[in-house]
């Protein structure tokens, strides 16, 4: 498939740029603020952050409407915030209480909030996938003009699920989105050493879709890629499969050591922090001011604060529960 | 005295490996992030081996649990002994047809031509926040298939001799290795020899009650056992060791003395490998039976993350004291 040239591409208006980095800063607030409870002990589970990739869902989701829908994985939580999940419940959540998006019940891998159209969120490598589809297949037959994204890592693409659901999306010509997050590494195993291509978006071409690789953490670009495929699924011409570059700055899962990459190389990706970079590139070219931004981060901040307060104040769901939500009906 | 090593079922798991592969060259290694470069198992399983036998015989694969169990069972077929590691049990559900459909049933749907010496192991559990996908107890629906066996050790020793003994059978075995069981640390004989499987472990001799109970719900009876003890009653405690062949001798003789039994697993209690054993005393000792026996698993419910919920989820040793104090009425 060809790439449309860089100089075609479509732009993001100042508006849609400050609104990417206000999500990634959404994202990066919460992110730090999870990581912190979890070091104070106020939060026990098992955190896979994905600071370092806030670019990508952020490109994404300002090209999404509300009732677009995603599936994400459990390093998922960027891809809910940029597509709106409320924090409240979100804290509530990962904290296991009653007031979270899942009465506590699912967990910070689990969480589902369908207002915000955060669909499923899976804990099984590659399940993102099959499911976006049927999501796809739904808002065609509802003859909406809805689209449905799979969030997904680099390790993901080599299970038989990826395959198979490439290939029933282009058949099908559903409007799917297959977002690959490539952060170089799959738990401890190196892109190269699990992944037969150099670049995850050549496997379009096998699957006849238009696969596109983007710099993840560039936000014009991500937008670039992330609105023509949105655009392309929602005129009906099927699904794309964008692979976005970048990198996880706290390893696989939070706590674990690095040792299975180099210092060199760590260090090199996380100067590449995107955040500190857009800020700076934003005021550069006049798209928004020191005094705005730090502004709208004193708001964010304040929002992640209340939202942390609010889910460890919330009550822990009575044992009842687990005889609810098994079925329709409560377990007798 | 022989030479023995302080181990944790982890370790345990890993020398046995260890003194197959060194013993064997047929005995090969594969799975996600097995090798050293990957950090030799995702909580250090096959650590070191790939340093030591090659990194021909311990391959890292990519996320592939199909490709994994297939390339196992193909080279199985082929003469080899594969040691294959499924990080997680529930990711063994992506592989479920080459387990299921294939590994299970080659030697019999090829007339004995083919056979499959396989062996799987993976870890699971509930107790540490991991929620609906990452810890669930399956070992019912593998003792369902006709023609793998199953076994699920509470202690580093057995993890050990069973290890041994699932990489020397002839057939696929599955190893279960739950989170609650690993902690602990035993010093086991550098040469232990292997425990067969289908052999049951009476861990507390005793003549009131029989408590069957495996992997992690050993330690929760053993709690309960001794509280039970402080109230003066005499538990025989039968760690399974295997699930399936289950070693029936054991049980049906100890309960044939005790005349009560309480059966104990993590997994749900529904369908699951209580009925079993329960069914199978019930028709061989009907009328040895002082009480109807008792079957404690988990709620008829996925995982939850929630703290009180996971802990109610799982089988606490109150339950089992409380049921023991049912069944002596
Ligand atoms: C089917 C399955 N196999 C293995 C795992 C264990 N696991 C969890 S995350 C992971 C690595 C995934 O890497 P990648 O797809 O690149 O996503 P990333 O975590 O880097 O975002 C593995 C192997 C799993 N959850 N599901």
């Amino acid at each position: 498939m060809q790439q449309t040239p860089v100089s075609n591409r479509p732009l993001p208006g100042p508006e849609v740029q400050r609104d990417i980095y206000r999500r990634m800063v959404r994202i990066e607030r919460n992110d730090e603020a999870i990581r912190r409870a979890i070091k104070l002990g106020r939060l026990q589970m098992p955190y896979y952050s994905a600071r370092g990739q806030e670019v990508i869902p952020s490109a994404v989701s300002v090209n999404l409407n509300q009732d677009d829908t995603i599936c994400t994985i459990y390093r998922g939580i960027h891809d809910m915030v940029a597509k709106g999940m409320p924090l409240r419940p979100l804290w509530a959540e990962i904290a296991g209480r009653i007031d979270g998006t899942c009465k506590g019940k699912g967990g910070p891998m689990h969480l589902t909030h369908p207002e915000s159209g955060v669909m499923v969120t899976t804990g099984i490598v590659g399940s993102s996938m099959p499911i976006a589809n049927g999501l796809a297949w739904a808002a065609k037959l509802d003859g909406s003009q809805r689209v449905a994204i799979a969030y997904f890592g680099d390790g993901a693409s080599n299970i038989g699920a990826f395959h198979e659901s490439l290939n029933l999306a282009s058949v099908w010509k559903l409007p799917v989105i297959f977002v690959c997050q490539n952060n170089r590494f799959a738990e401890h195993t190196r892109y190269e050493v699990g992944t037969s291509v150099d670049r995850i978006a050549k496997r379009a071409i096998g699957y006849g879709m238009p696969g596109v690789t983007v710099d993840g953490n560039d936000p014009v670009d991500m937008y670039a890629a992330a609105f023509e495929a949105v655009e392309r699924a929602r005129a009906g011409e099927g699904p794309t499969l964008i692979e976005a570059l970048t990198f996880r700055f706290f390893g696989h899962v939070f706590g674990d050591d690095d040792k299975y990459m180099t210092k060199e190389e760590k260090a090199a990706a996380m100067e590449r922090d995107p955040l500190p970079l857009f800020r700076a590139r934003l005021i550069a070219d006049g798209i928004a001011t020191e005094g705005a931004l730090a502004d709208m981060e004193t708001a964010i901040a304040a929002e992640v604060d209340d939202a942390m307060q609010f889910g460890l104040a919330s009550p822990l769901p009575p044992i009842d529960e687990l005889r609810r939500d098994v079925f329709a009906t409560e377990i007798a | 005295m022989t030479a023995t090593t302080k181990l944790n079922g982890i370790a345990a798991v890993n020398a046995a490996i260890a003194r197959a592969m060194a013993q064997d060259p047929k005995v090969i290694v594969l799975g996600e992030d097995v090798a050293d470069r990957e950090g030799g198992g995702v909580v250090g399983t096959t650590r070191g081996l790939s340093t030591r036998f090659g990194d021909e015989r311990v391959k890292s694969t990519p996320i592939s649990e199909q490709a994994i169990i297939g390339a196992a069972i193909g080279a199985a077929i082929g003469g080899y002994k594969p040691v294959a590691e499924i990080m997680l049990m529930n990711f063994t559900t992506v592989a479920m047809d080459m387990i299921f459909n294939h590994a299970a049933k080659l030697r019999f749907m090829s007339g004995g031509q083919t056979s499959v010496p396989l062996t799987i192991h993976t870890l699971t559990g509930a107790g540490v926040s991991t929620a609906g996908q990452h810890a669930d107890h399956l070992e019912a629906w593998f003792a369902h298939a006709a023609g793998i066996k199953v076994v699920a050790p509470s202690t580093p020793s057995d993890y050990f001799g069973l290890m041994l003994s699932c990489i020397d059978d002839p057939d696929p075995c599955l190893m279960i290795m739950s989170a609650m069981t690993l902690r602990t640390f035993e010093e086991v004989p550098n040469d232990l020899a292997p425990i067969p499987l289908g052999k049951a472990r009476i861990v507390e001799e005793g003549g009131d009650v029989t408590i069957v109970a495996y992997s992690a719900m050993v330690l929760t009876a053993r709690k309960a056992t001794e509280a039970l003890k402080a109230e003066g009653v005499s538990v025989e405690l039968i760690d399974l060791r295997t699930v399936a062949p289950w070693d029936r001798e054991t049980v049906l003789a100890s309960v044939r003395k005790t005349g009560r039994a309480v059966i104990v697993h993590e997994a749900l209690r529904n369908h699951g490998v209580g009925a079993e054993i329960a069914a199978t005393i019930q028709e061989e000792l009907f009328g040895a039976l002082k009480a109807p026996i008792r079957r404690l698993g988990a709620p008829y419910s996925p995982v939850p993350f929630s703290k009180p919920l996971e802990a109610a989820y799982l089988v606490q040793p109150d339950d089992i004291v409380a049921a023991v104090r049912s069944v002596l009425g």
